[in-house]
Parts: structure tokens; sequence; C-alpha cells
């Protein structure tokens, strides 16, 4: 890789001025999406900014009716976690199939989000969830904040503090994973929300996560496997590659969805 | 140059490192404990995994300065100064469960995280979707999940001794 | 004192005496050795699969921090540098040579795959080297690229290479084209089948690398390098390329972490930083990154085959007819042009009685990575085509597919069996190996738990495989004849020193199969001597005096055999010494595991005994004989060694996802004698799990323009533990019957005999859905495909 300056600052105020001086820099979290990225040279920023020293970002809490996960509270934290495990069953549970065990060790949440890479799990979630992301500067819905592919609503030296995930009635999700890299493939949460049904879908959109509202009105409508196993998805919004054309991911996304009701119970 | 201070395997160690500079790299060529291996660019094979505070991590993907402060345990760092090994290297050489030797501390450390997470053992479906991070082209993993199936027994204190594999 | 424990010897499952170094992190690969003042090397690549070097400008990367030279094709040709050499010479059907173009180290003038070496850039550190590589200028010309193997050969295609017309490097033929027609004539039934063999990349976890050294004082040269072979490297590097003297140059293949054939050949990379090192007077290492080796490592596979099958009435085999096209892509790697031929059509015949074969092969230049011997070479092509037309044949013919192999099995009493495709099989017993494994797999029981699996929605498949190979290559004369440019024998000299411990010097090469404990067991099974005071040495030129190395299965079945040879000189020695000793005649003293006892007394002498006569020659035939105890031997096989047995795989097919999950792998395998038991098993475990790799998982795949598309681990499948099952694994032994020894080899048979069980159980998984034949790797969205095609034609 290019080399660069490091920084590791203790504070998001002092993180973000230093992201905000220079546009080249790049904050780093667990540096699971990053580091592979700057090997191959495929990145040259000026400078490294190491968040792991901020402790105000890390931990889960719940706060009434919704967890707050710190942006850098790791896969394996979250899926180990007691009150994720009780109020989101299905989140903790998808934590665990993140990457391989030493990714679960490093990555974070608040990583993950703001890289938004379309084949990954939490987008997903957070869509379906009603979630809301928390930067140093506002809060934003997370249909506002996932814009497209590797894309987010964050401005420059702005960072992703924290989670907000209302509690749903039920979620679930089940994902088909690349053969080979492992990521998601086609990959479907649903949930049941205050705001009614939610689905999401990762994976397999042409411009990243999304929202599949034919699925949403089909399950709002009679929550069960059989309801969403009718709705076909157009392969036309959908990515192809080696491993599964626009046309299996559309296939895909239906029998994801199917098994992430039954998930939902 | 950054300078960071990492204490491998009980010892403290303060290297000069350009920021660019991965862990493998440090303990590999600064160090020189090169049981560490690096088999792949792309963070997959699971050859380059140590332990830092006590979790697997894949040392080709964690830059030394973020390590700066860190217990690390490399391959080198498991067997007692006596040259007694591990239960999970012992368990590696009883079950066969190595042949070319390259992915083997990687597998090894990764294997001992594994165990340590799950005190309440693990099946042997549970061990092979564990080892996800970690790739072998040589033994086919057959006898790398009967191994830690064996070793998570002798580290959490079921049994007193490794059980023999039933080749002889 | 020498007391060997009978569990050491043959038979025994003795734990690793290497896994200590490795499970301790003490293993020394190439990349772990660093000389004093090492330099890196990093290669410039070509991005185009073709395409003509207009222009190189290296001034500003020359100009970079820590940058010590860089060299173009230009610079080595300026030094009458060779091109890399092929081993093996193919001749076509008219009997003119194959075609053999120049393989430049460094490219000169074009590029013909993307990945072909344009400069290497030599740096005090890798990262300077990799920063001035990227300050290199080249101007390319790209041209058109082929990369298929069936459009190589198309009319128009783009020409590889001029000295290649129509890209053609063989056309070639073995067989009785004339009986095979008047078999065909006769046949109640000829069933044809078309098939590809997917391309495979090796990935051997541990990336080649290789250290360059030079002794300006000496003239000496040394190179480190990630070998199988490292007598071979020196031989065909210093004699071909670089014209440096046996005597000057060192080749040191220390622990090498995996090979299964990829690190056989001679690699340009070794011959440039040898070179370099020469010029730039520094050691010079390099070390492949694994995106690197998916364009550099010679590649696997890759055929395009048509066969067909003549029956009489009773479904009794009458003729095979093959047609194979096979790809070499863009240069020909060290053994390349012998797998498709006499690793693979000499293989056609099976464990069938089939009475004629006739099968023609065409190899091909493309603008792709070599291709080269992979864990098997040419005979899992040829196991998978044969096995998975067998069961094309049986269902066509209504014949029970399991009763139609036994039907045609060569018979034990029919061995030596000479097949029409030149090989003689000199022992086997394809019933037994065939009724256990049906026996250990429940074939019997199988419907019952396919329509289990039927009940939550699940496809269930079983398949088997009937399978030989030949290995132990081979007996120089007859691969001589075939176009062998070396022979094929292996050395072993055994050490006994003077207080009766052992070292053995081998020109095999152990990257994983456990030579230092196997051939320890050798050791301790005849002459007596305890593992631990058993050393086994290899991979080192300058220590053991010469050897082919380890590929084909051979180590055993030929190294073990030179030592095996070796022992017999030192016994015949040790009893002249004893005989003198316990003044009896020579022909009185027998030996058995380390005592030498006069026949019929209870006089007898140690080997300890022996070897401190025999060094410290006091009282001692010195008119007779030599002191010392050390004997080499160079042993050269009469024969392949025909190793065989039976697979069986059952599948079941999730029809949602197209995933197929491998549930149960049963082999029984002949291996011949088996020395160590657990080091077998794992052998043959690790081999099934490359062969359900190609069969289900992995493909190099290349794009129309020449570019790999799986080219990391990001898009190339490679197995992981949750992939793959059990694999249950036993044996049943005939013996070699022209190696002392009697083993066989078992390092491929894993390989061979799985990829078409796997396949024959996913097409059988598939049998309601009118399916006859899928294509390897039969990936979830291949599986999806048939599916979703048969629910569409049903609506």
């Amino acid at each position: 890789m290019y080399d660069f300056a490091y920084h590791k600052p203790a504070s998001v105020a002092d993180a973000v001025k230093i992201l905000a001086a220079d546009p080249d820099a790049r904050p780093i979290s667990g540096g699971m999406t990053l580091l592979p990225a700057l090997k191959l040279r495929l990145n040259k920023p000026t400078s490294v900014v190491d968040l792991s020293g901020i402790a105000e970002l890390h931990g889960v809490k719940r706060e009434g009716d919704k967890l707050v996960i710190g942006a850098l509270t790791r896969h394996g934290d979250v899926a180990s976690s007691a009150e994720v495990k009780a109020a989101i069953p299905t989140l903790a549970a998808m934590a665990g199939t993140i990457g391989d065990t030493q990714v679960r060790n490093r990555g974070t949440m608040g990583g993950s989000v703001a890289n938004n890479d379309p084949s990954a799990d939490y987008p997903a979630a957070l869509l379906a969830l009603g979630a809301t992301i928390q930067t140093d500067k506002r809060k934003l819905a997370a249909e506002d904040f996932f814009t497209g592919m590797f894309t987010t609503a964050l401005e420059v030296g702005e960072l992703v503090t924290a989670i907000h995930i209302p509690i749903p009635t039920k979620a679930g999700y089940a994902k088909m994973r690349n053969p080979a890299s492992r990521y998601s493939m086609a990959g479907v949460f649903v949930a049941q929300t205050a705001s009614g049904v939610r689905v999401a879908v990762n994976g397999a959109g042409a411009n990243g996560v999304f929202r599949e509202k034919a699925m949403e009105a089909a399950l709002s409508a009679n929550w069960s496997p059989d309801a969403v196993a009718g709705v076909k998805v157009d392969p036309g919004l959908l990515n192809g590659d080696i491993h599964g054309s626009a046309e299996y991911r559309a296939h895909l996304v239906t029998v994801m969805a199917k098994r992430a009701v039954i998930d939902a119970g | 140059m950054p300078q960071v201070t990492l204490t491998v395997n009980g010892t403290k160690h303060t290297v000069e490192v350009e920021a660019r500079t991965l862990l493998v790299e440090t303990l590999r060529e600064q160090l020189r404990l090169t049981g560490t291996h690096v088999g792949c660019d792309t963070s997959q094979c699971g050859a380059c995994v140590v332990h830092m505070g006590g979790d697997s991590v894949k040392s080709c993907t964690i830059l030394s300065v973020q390590c700066d402060g860190s217990e690390i345990t490399t391959i080198e760092g498991l067997a007692a100064a006596d040259g007694t090994l591990h239960p999970m290297q012992e368990a590696f050489r009883e079950y066969h469960a190595l042949q070319c030797g390259f992915c083997t501390p990687g597998m090894v450390m990764s294997a001992i995280d594994l165990v340590n997470k799950h005190p309440d053992g693990m099946s042997e479906k549970e061990i092979r979707e564990g080892l996800e991070g970690n790739l072998c082209r040589c033994t086919g993993y057959h006898n790398i999940v009967k191994a830690i199936a064996a070793a998570q027994d002798v580290m959490h204190g079921r049994v007193p001794e490794l059980v023999r594999a039933a080749a002889e | 004192m020498n007391v060997v424990t009978p569990f050491e010897g043959i038979g025994a499952s003795l734990r690793r005496k290497e896994d200590f170094r490795f499970l301790m992190g003490r293993g020394q690969y190439v990349d772990d050795i660093n000389r004093p003042g090492q330099t890196h090397a990093v290669m410039l690549r070509s991005p185009h699969a073709h395409a003509t070097i207009d222009r190189i400008d290296t001034v500003a990367a020359k100009a970079m921090p820590g940058v010590k030279a860089i060299f173009v094709g230009e610079d080595m040709a300026a030094e009458q540098i060779g091109g890399i050499p092929c081993g093996w010479q193919i001749h076509n059907k008219d009997g003119s040579p194959m075609a053999e173009p120049m393989h430049p180290a460094l490219a000169l003038g074009k590029v013909r795959h993307v990945g072909d070496p344009v400069a290497v850039v030599i740096a005090e550190t890798k990262s300077q080297a990799r920063d001035a590589a990227e300050a290199i200028v080249v101007d390319y010309t790209p041209l058109p690229a082929v990369s298929g193997t069936e459009a190589a050969l198309q009319p128009g295609a783009p020409q590889v290479h001029d000295g290649a017309p129509g890209n053609l490097c063989y056309d070639w033929h073995i067989g009785d084209k004339a009986a095979q027609e008047a078999a065909f004539a006769r046949a109640a039934r000829v069933v044809k089948f078309e098939t590809t063999n997917n391309r495979l990349v090796p990935n051997a976890m541990e990336p080649r690398a290789a250290i360059g050294d030079f002794d300006s004082f000496s003239g000496d040269y040394t190179l480190y390098t990630t070998s199988q072979n490292p007598h071979v490297i020196r031989l065909l590097m210093g004699a071909f390329v670089l014209h440096i003297p046996e005597s000057k140059l060192r080749v040191v293949a220390p622990d090498v972490g995996g090979g299964f054939g990829s690190k056989i050949y001679h690699y340009a990379e070794e011959a440039i930083v040898t070179w370099a090192a020469g010029k730039v007077k520094r050691p010079i290492k390099w070390t492949c990154e694994r995106s690197e080796s998916f364009m550099s490592d010679a590649h696997g596979r890759d055929h395009v085959s048509t066969a067909e099958l003549a029956l009489d009435a009773e479904g009794k085999i009458l003729g095979l007819k093959v047609h194979t096209l096979a790809n070499m892509g863009a240069y020909l790697s060290t053994f390349a042009p012998c797998v498709p031929t006499y690793l693979y059509a000499t293989l056609l015949s099976g464990v069938y009685a089939t009475p004629v074969i006739y099968a023609e092969v065409k190899a091909v230049f493309t603008n792709t990575v070599p291709v080269d011997a992979y864990r098997g070479a040419g005979r899992p092509e040829a196991t998978y085509l044969l096995e998975r037309l067998m069961d094309v044949a049986a269902a066509e013919a209504g014949l029970d597919k399991v009763d139609f192999r036994r039907r045609n099995f060569i018979l034990p009493d029919q061995f030596p069996y000479q097949t029409p495709v030149a090989l003689q099989y000199d022992s086997g017993d394809y019933h037994s190996t065939l009724e256990a494994c049906l026996e250990t797999a429940g074939w019997a029981g199988f419907e019952a738990r396919r329509a289990e699996s039927k009940t939550r929605g699940r496809l269930r498949g079983i398949g088997i495989s009937t399978y030989v190979e030949a290995c132990g290559i081979a007996p120089s004369a007859v691969v001589g004849s075939l176009g062998a440019r070396a022979g094929l024998y292996e050395v072993g000299t055994i050490r006994v020193h003077p207080t009766g411990s052992v070292t053995v010097l081998t020109g095999a090469h152990s990257h994983g199969q456990g030579h230092e404990t196997t051939f320890a067991q050798l050791i301790a099974d005849k002459l007596g001597v305890p593992t631990a005071n058993v050393d086994i040495v290899h991979g080192d030129t300058a220590k053991v005096p010469f050897g082919m190395g380890t590929y084909g299965s051979r180590s055993l079945a030929v190294g073990g055999s030179a030592m095996d040879k070796a022992m017999d000189k030192i016994i015949a020695k040790g009893k002249r010494i004893a005989a003198h000793l316990m003044e009896a005649s020579v022909e009185d003293v027998e030996f058995e595991r380390g005592t030498f006892r006069v026949a019929g007394t209870d006089k007898t002498k140690t080997l300890t005994d022996i070897s401190l006569a025999a060094y410290v020659p006091h009282n001692y035939p010195i008119d007779e004989i030599e002191p010392g105890l050390e004997e080499t031997a160079f042993y050269d096989p009469k024969n392949f060694t025909y190793p065989g047995g039976c697979h069986i795989c059952e599948v079941e097919i999730d029809p949602e996802t197209g995933r197929t999950e491998v549930l149960n792998f049963t082999a029984v395998d002949d291996v011949g004698r088996v020395i160590n038991p657990m080091i077998v098993e794992g052998q043959v475990q690790g081999g099934v799990a490359q062969g359900i790799g190609q069969a289900l998982l992995e493909a190099a795949i290349y794009d129309a323009s020449g570019q790999l598309v799986s080219g990391s681990f990001m898009d190339y499948t490679m197995p992981r533990a949750g992939d793959l099952p059990d694999v249950g694994v036993a044996t049943h032994v005939t013996l070699c019957t022209h190696n002392p020894l009697g083993v066989k080899g078992c390092g491929e048979v894993g390989a061979i005999g799985s990829p078409p069980a796997v396949m024959n159980a996913v097409v059988d998984a598939l049998r309601d859905y009118g399916v006859r034949h899928v294509e390897m790797p039969a990936t979830p969205q291949k599986i999806w495909g048939i599916v979703n095609a048969h629910r569409l034609a049903a609506e």
C-alpha cells in the first residue's frame, strides 16, 4: 500500500477536525474494508484517522423501545450482546454471520454502515428496521442515509457515531452467500415494525440496498412465507456476476424473503 | 516514523514502523517471528491469524500502529517454555491435522479462539462453520475438525487429557 | 542404542516427526529466509492478454528511492539467456514434432497472457520495488486475444505464436483406429458424451517464492525456491536457461507449503532472480502475492472432450473413441505436453476390459496462463470422462450402473493386464474395492434416504466412480521413448553413522506428504533403527546427490524403492563386516531388523557393532572392502504403479437455491502396501477435497478478451471446511508386483476418483428433471438454471 500519516484522536471532535481539514484523509475503525483496499493500492489516502480510541463510540444500550449501538461496536460484540439477543435476536444472529470470526473481532457496525457495501449485511437490517443513523452532526433515517452502491449521505469529514434501532415486533433474515467471497449474494431482512412491515434486500440491487415494496404489501396483508413466494423481483433492477446472474438473484430474493419470514416466525 | 510498543508472546518490543506497515510485516520482518504466514492478499486465507488481546485477528489486515500497546500472541508463544505443546497443538499432531504446515499456525490460532468463545463446546458442524476464515488446501479439513473437537474437551477441562485418535 | 518398537515400522500410524516445527512456528519456508544484504524483486506484469510491447520507459522508475536495478526482456536476451524449456516433446500423428515456441523469462516484444512478466524491479524494500514498478511506463498495442480451448482452433482465431499456425501445438493420437471403427460397426449401441473438464488454479497455500544469491568471490549461485524437485530446477535452469554448471549452482527447496503439481515446473521468476543476483551482486527475494499467483502459477485441467462408447447387446464394452482438445495456455510449461497425452489417453481403459480404444488429442495455445499438471494430471480428466460416460451409457442402455461396471471390470485373474492404450496394469482387485465401498456407503439403503430428503423438499443423489490410475512415474526408457527429456528414476543414499544412527538423503521432496516420518519408518522396519535416530534430508542439491523430485505419487514407489535398494547394499556390506567379526562365512550371515546373526547360532552383532567397525576399522576386512557404511542407489522402476478403487458420494440439493451439499463421501482405495495408514488417509482426504472442489466449486474463468475473471479468492471458490463432509477412507491392498515395497502411491487417488463420483451423484439427484449431464463445477447458479428450465418447460 501507499504510505500515509496516521492519527489516533481521542474524541469525535478531534477526529472530525482532522477529517474536515483534509478531504483525502480516511477514517478507519475495524479496517476490514479499508485495509484490503489499501493493500491492493486501490486507495491513496493522505492520512488515516483511527477512531478506535474514542471511548464514547463503543457499546450497546437499550433506551426504551430502541437499541442504541455505538458506531465502533464490533460485529462479534453485537452477536454476543445480551441486549441485542433479547431485543432483536435476528440482528444478533445476523451479526454472527458477517464475514468470518476474525472480521467479527475487528469490524464495526459504524464502519459497515458508512461503507454501504451492497453485499454487506447491516444496511438491509437497518433499512428494514427503520433505524436512524446518528452522525456527529445530525440524525438520518436509514432510507435517507443509504443513497446507493458504496455511497451514503455522509459529507466529507462527517462520522457515524451511533445507530438507533427501534425494536420490531418480529424480524427475520436469510441470505445466500457468494460461494467464493462469502458476502451476501441476495439477502432479505423482514420486520414488523411500529411503522408497518418493512422488507430490505442486500447483495442483489444494482444500486445497493433497497426496500422491496411489493413484498411489504404482501406481508402486510398476510404475514406468511406463502405471501412473498409469489412476489417476483425485476431482474432489471439487479446486478449480476459470474456467481449469480440478475435472473438468479431475482429468484433468490424471493426464496430468501420466504426464509426470512420463516426465521422471523 | 511512528513508534509502536507491542507485547508479543509476553515480551515487550518497541519498534519503528511506517504507518502502512501491517502487523504481519512487523512480526515477520522486524521481530523475525516467521511462524505467522501470508497466504493471500484479500484477507481470506487466515494463514496470518494471531491473537490480539485474546481475540483472533488477521495480522495481514491490521496496521502495526493500530496495535500499539496491545498484547499479541503468535504460534511461537503457545507452547510452554519446556516445549510442552498447547492442547490444540497436541491435538493437531495426534489427529494428523496438518500436512504442509503452511496454514497450520493460523488454523491453530483461530481454533483456540473458537474454542475459547464456545465454552459449552461445539458440534463438528459448528467447528466447520467457525473455520470460515481459514483455508487449508492439504487436509480437506477432516482431521482439523477432529483435532479441534478433541482439543476443546481438554481446554474446557472435560477430560484430563487428549483422547487419542483411532488410528494406531 | 538402537531399540525399535514394533509400532514404528511399516503399517504403523506413527505421528509425524515434522509436526513439531510446523506446530510451533519453526518451519522454514522460502519467504522465512532472509539472506544478508537481501534486496527485493517485484515483477511488472502484463495487464493485457495479447499485445505488442512498443516501448518500456524505466528512467523515472530507476530514479525512485531504493531502486537497485530494473531489467527487461532485452537485457536477458542480450546475454543469450535461454527460454524457459519444456521437458517433454510430443510428436504429431505424422511423426513431426510439436510446435514449441520460445518462452522468454521476461517478455520480448510481445505479451501473451495477463500476468506475463515484462520487467523486474529490484529495490531495497518490497514497497520501494512496488512503487517503482508502478512508475515504469509500458506502451502496449493490444492485439485480439483468444482464451477458449475450442475458440483457439477456429479459423481466423488470433494467433498466439507465429511458430504455431492455427494455435495448434500438436495433433496426436493413440490406439488402433481401424479396430475401433470395426468394433463400432458391430455395436448394438453407441453412446456419445461431450464434456468440458474445468480449468483449475492449484492454490497451494504457500505462494511461490524465490531468493537468488550470488557469491562473487566463488562465482557460486544459490537459488532458494518453492519447488517439488530442486534437482530438476538446477538441471533445467542451469543447463538450458542461465548456462551455469551444476557445480556452481545450488538449489534449495526448504519447507514448501503444498505443491499439488504447481511447484514442479521451472518458472521464469526463478531464472530472473538468480540471473539478476549475479548482476546486482546482492541476494534478491521475490515472493508472489496471491492475486499474482492466479496469473503466474501453472493452471490445471481445461479439456474439451467427446467420447463414444460402443456396447454389445449384453452391455459389454466393445470399444471406446475419444477426441480431446487440451488448452496449453500461452507457453509450454515443463510437463504440459505429456499431461493430455501419456498421462491421460493411456488411462482411458480405466478398470474395464475395453478391447479397443482410439483417442486423438489436439493441444492448443491460447492467451491464458500456461496449463500443466495439477494433482492427478491427466488421470482425473480421463477418469471423469470415462466414469461419467459409464453412468450415461448405463442409463441409456437401461442397465444398473453398478452391474454395468461389474460386468466390464478387468478380473483379478487377468493381471498383468495389457490395455489397448500402452499401459500394462500389474495388479488390482476392482470387485473387492467396489463391494467394500458399496457396503460402507450404504448403497442398498439409498432410496429410503432419498425419500426422506424428498419430504424436506430436497433432492438426494448417490454417485459412484470405480477407477484406476497410473503413477509412480516412471520407467526412464519408456518415458524417454514417449518424449520425456529426462530420466525418471529416483536416488536414495543411506548413511549409517558410526554409532548406528542413520541419515537418509533422498531426491524426493516433501511438501506435506510426511516423508520425514514415512521414510524413517522404512528404515526402522528394515534396518531396525528407531525413527528417532533416522533423519531424512531432502530439498537441497548441495546435500543430496541427485533426484527427480516429488510428483505423480512417486515418492514412495520410486524414492522409497531407491532407499530400499540402498538398504540392501548396506545390509550386504554389513554382512561381510559381520562375517569377518564373527569369523563366519558371508553366506551364513543373516540380517533382520538391526541384528546380524550367524545362521543357526546365537552369535550376533548389532548394526551399531557393524557401523562402528566400519568407521573404526581396527578389526576389519580392510583388504576386501572399504571402510564406512554409506550406500547410494538409483532406482528406475520397471512399470508405472496402478492404484485404484471405488469412491461413492451422496449429495443433497436444495432445488430452491441450487446449492449442493455433500452429505457423505466414502473411499475404498487400493494404494498397495500401506506404510503409515494415518498419512494415507490424510492424503486421500485431501485429494478428495480437491476433487469435490473441482466438481462443485472451483473454476478459472477467462472472459473472451483473456482477462481472468476469477483471479482471486474473492471470485475463485476455494473449498472451506463448511463446504466439505467427513471423508471416510478405507484401503484394500493388492501389492504392486514390481517394486520392492509393494507400494503404489496415494497422493493423487483422492483427486482422481472423486469428481465423477460427485457429479454422478448430482445428476442422480436431478433424475426427475430429465438431466443427462451437468458440467463441473455444479455451482448453485448452474443447478438452479437446470431446475428453473425444467419448471419453465413444464409450465
